[in-house]
């Protein structure tokens, strides 16, 4: 299982901030909505795909790896608009689609998860105000980035426990002993990072040592 | 929060992310094969409540969206995000919160049934209540017809949210997270 869509090449698009890219991307979104003619999605869609393959060089066979599990919807609407709206409307839906999914593909392609979870740390910033600490925004991402595998393995074990008992083809039998198990873990987990100090009480935000009296 | 509460949150993101890992039933007919993912909506809100549950599954709508493939089928990054089905995805957290609120109002006297409600009511009504207006604004279509492409899911939610009621009932003897608030032992 590989963890991660980047795609490592040195290209101007990959260091582009990624704060940049997706807010282009939130962008674009919007816009797209807005375009009821078909000559400009149609360029859209041109000119994402030139700056995906073209300046960012992410191989044609990554990017319509992350196209296609939408295709089943594109065939069904434009069957449904075919059939009963008319055939504008149906090429026009799905060029908006096929546009905002290439584009989504190449901001996932050309910018580091790390990147990422910072700029989602910084979206969280003004969470601040109501007692959220950005920092644990990250920490709680790295656990679970680390709890996947984790569970895997923990699942794969139980279940060959309960084979090795005669308990076959219970798949949904391993659900309640794996929750217990992990539970008891996070548990375990959570009373460790308190140990370390994690639950320390963030420092003063600055503004309020400059409001305060002299 | 509790560092402990962060750890369940993740674990949770995670277990949902698991979930996915397992092969998808192929229906016939319909685009999406029927996946064990919105099980994770569901443990997650009958487990953890409603403001660790929907945070969970913040947690794991933002690490896909961050480009780790944890979506059923090794999807992820941003393009599950804008796709039509994507208010699906987006109805998870509050999905899981409305479970988790079910759960902890009918905590004390937690059966199969009030299990069997919070994951009717918020693992599939509100599920289907936020993807279908989502698919029909998305594909121009009207109402009706993405919700006649939904109504194929249906069994499969239903065997879902009854999976999720029978571990959400033994988990809670086994290790219950739920605390309410006020009815504590007092301090010493």
């Amino acid at each position: 299982m590989t963890l991660s869509l980047y795609v490592p090449v040195a290209s101007p698009v990959h260091r582009a901030p990624a704060g940049l890219k997706l807010g282009l991307l939130a962008a674009l979104a919007v816009a797209l909505f807005l375009v009821d003619r078909l000559p400009v999605a149609a360029g859209t869609l041109a000119a994402v795909l030139l700056a995906g393959l073209g300046a960012a060089r992410i191989p044609g066979r990554t990017l319509l790896a992350q196209v296609r599990p939408v295709w089943p919807w594109l065939v069904v609407l434009l069957v449904f608009h075919l059939v009963v709206t008319d055939w504008h409307t149906g090429a026009l839906v799905v060029l908006r689609l096929l546009t905002l999914v290439a584009a989504a593909a190449v901001v996932t392609a050309t910018t580091r998860v790390t990147e990422l979870v910072a700029v989602v740390e910084w979206l969280a910033r003004p969470l601040a105000l109501v007692g959220v600490r950005p920092a644990r925004v990250g920490l709680v991402i790295a656990m679970t980035l680390r709890f996947v595998p984790l569970i895997a393995e923990r699942a794969h074990r139980i279940r060959e426990a309960q084979a090795a008992r005669g308990a076959t083809g219970m798949r949904w039998g391993v659900l309640v002993p794996l929750l217990i198990q992990v539970l008891r873990l996070a548990h375990t987990l959570g009373e460790a990072l308190d140990a370390r100090g994690a639950d320390a009480p963030a420092p003063p935000p600055r503004r309020r040592a400059a409001a305060s009296p002299p | 929060m509790k560092s402990r509460d962060l750890a369940y949150v993740a674990l949770f993101a995670a277990i949902t992310a698991v979930l996915g890992l397992l092969p998808a039933v192929p229906v016939p007919g319909i685009p999406v094969p029927i996946t064990a993912q919105t099980l994770g909506v569901m443990l997650a809100g009958s487990v953890l409540g409603a403001r660790r549950g929907g945070l969970a599954m913040l947690t794991f709508l933002a690490v896909v969206a961050a480009g780790v493939p944890l979506l059923s089928g090794g999807r992820g990054g941003l393009a599950v995000f804008v796709g039509p089905s994507a208010g699906y995805l987006y109805s998870w957290p509050l999905a899981a919160f409305v479970i988790g609120l079910l759960t902890q109002l009918t905590w004390r006297r937690f059966t199969l049934a009030w299990a069997a409600v919070a994951n009717l009511v918020g693992g599939v009504a509100v599920i289907y209540a936020l993807g279908i207006p989502f698919t029909s604004l998305y594909g121009d279509v009207s109402l009706s017809a993405a919700a006649t492409g939904a109504l194929s899911f249906v069994p499969g939610d239903l065997v879902k949210a009854g999976i999720a009621s029978v571990v959400a009932v033994a988990v809670r003897r086994a290790h219950p997270v739920i605390e309410l608030p006020g009815r504590r032992p007092a301090a010493g």
